[in-house]
């Protein structure tokens, strides 16, 4: 059962699809001119989150990650998820 | 006998006893549904009303959508049963997958909270069946994330299958094209961001509310086999 106890660290970026309007990112880019920032655009926010979790292998860890990511953190009728998986530290 | 009306209660809900008095004053027995119960049964109507339910953490709804109750509100929707949401209820169902589409962020980024104008845009629904289309109520807002989306093709089966219930006459949040309530494809599901509950007595500013939760009662009561 050993190779079942491997423990990962998994980080989800969960953004606005393209396409839908952010708001937030938009007010943020209308404030960077003020602080002298005039050649930065495509802003875009969301959320981020970590959580560790167990499993075999990568692949498999990458695969509960994602559906963590696809059921929940992310509304996938506005939202869309990038995960990684890596080995837990300290593990 | 009267027509029997649940209302579901998730932590962080408070709407819901302004839905009980404003049902119970057009005649209907309301009570409240805990979320933890695993049956809806015994009830003509179900009624999410608005709040925070588990804080709107995650997203409004998010949570809420996994709590007990919803299987029990998806098998009564199912089963033809008239289930309405209002506002956080309106983004606990499309969560849920009981509607399509999502609510956003307000355009503007700023919580709303006036009275607004709506137009009806069909009569054949849960909360408009026999309300003749073009008429217009005065409901009030109590939003941050109220902007409804969908995709394009959503949105226009939507407007094919005359499934858009509500639109705004003077779009407040910048909801795709002005829509402020839609229904499922058996029209028995409806979710609206406004209110109907807050506009059922003068001293409330509007008696406009009473013409939605009518047509709700109306429904319920010719809803057969729940």
């Amino acid at each position: 059962m050993s190779a079942d106890t491997t423990r990962w660290s998994a980080q989800v970026e969960v953004l606005l699809r393209s396409g839908i309007a952010d708001p937030q990112g938009a007010t943020i880019e209308r404030a960077l001119p003020a602080l002298g920032f005039a050649g930065v655009d495509g802003v875009r926010t969301g959320k981020s989150f970590r959580f560790d979790l167990t499993a075999a292998d990568e692949a498999s860890a990458l695969a509960q990650a994602t559906e963590v990511a696809d059921r929940l953190l992310a509304n996938p009728v506005i939202e869309e998820s990038t995960v990684v998986v890596v080995p837990a530290t300290g593990a | 006998m009267a027509t029997r009306v649940g209302v579901v209660l998730f932590p962080g809900t408070n709407c819901e006893h302004d839905a009980i008095e404003a049902v119970e004053r057009l005649g209907a027995e309301a009570e409240l549904v805990w979320h933890g119960a695993t049956t809806a049964s015994g009830y003509d109507a179900l009624i999410l009303p608005g709040g925070f339910a588990h804080g709107d953490y995650l997203r409004p709804g998010a949570i809420a959508r996994f709590s007990p109750v919803m299987g029990a509100v998806a098998e009564f929707a199912a089963s033809g049963g008239p289930v309405v949401g209002i506002c956080n209820g309106f983004q606990v169902l499309t969560e849920a997958g009981l509607l399509p589409g999502a609510l956003q962020k307000n355009r503007g980024l700023r919580f709303l909270c006036t009275t607004v104008l709506l137009r009806v845009e069909t009569g054949a629904t849960a909360l408009t069946e026999g309300v003749d289309v073009g008429t217009e109520v005065a409901i009030p807002i109590n939003h941050f994330e109220g902007n409804y989306t969908c995709d394009a093709d959503t949105l226009a089966r939507l407007r094919d299958e005359e499934r858009v219930v509500l639109r705004y006459v003077d779009n407040p949040n910048g909801s795709v094209d002005d829509i402020a309530g839609v229904c499922n494809e058996g029209r028995n599901v409806v979710g609206l961001m406004p209110h109907p509950e807050r506009a059922c007595d003068p001293l409330l500013g509007s008696e406009d509310g009473i013409v939605l939760l009518a047509a709700l009662l109306r429904s319920a009561s010719s809803a057969v086999g729940v």
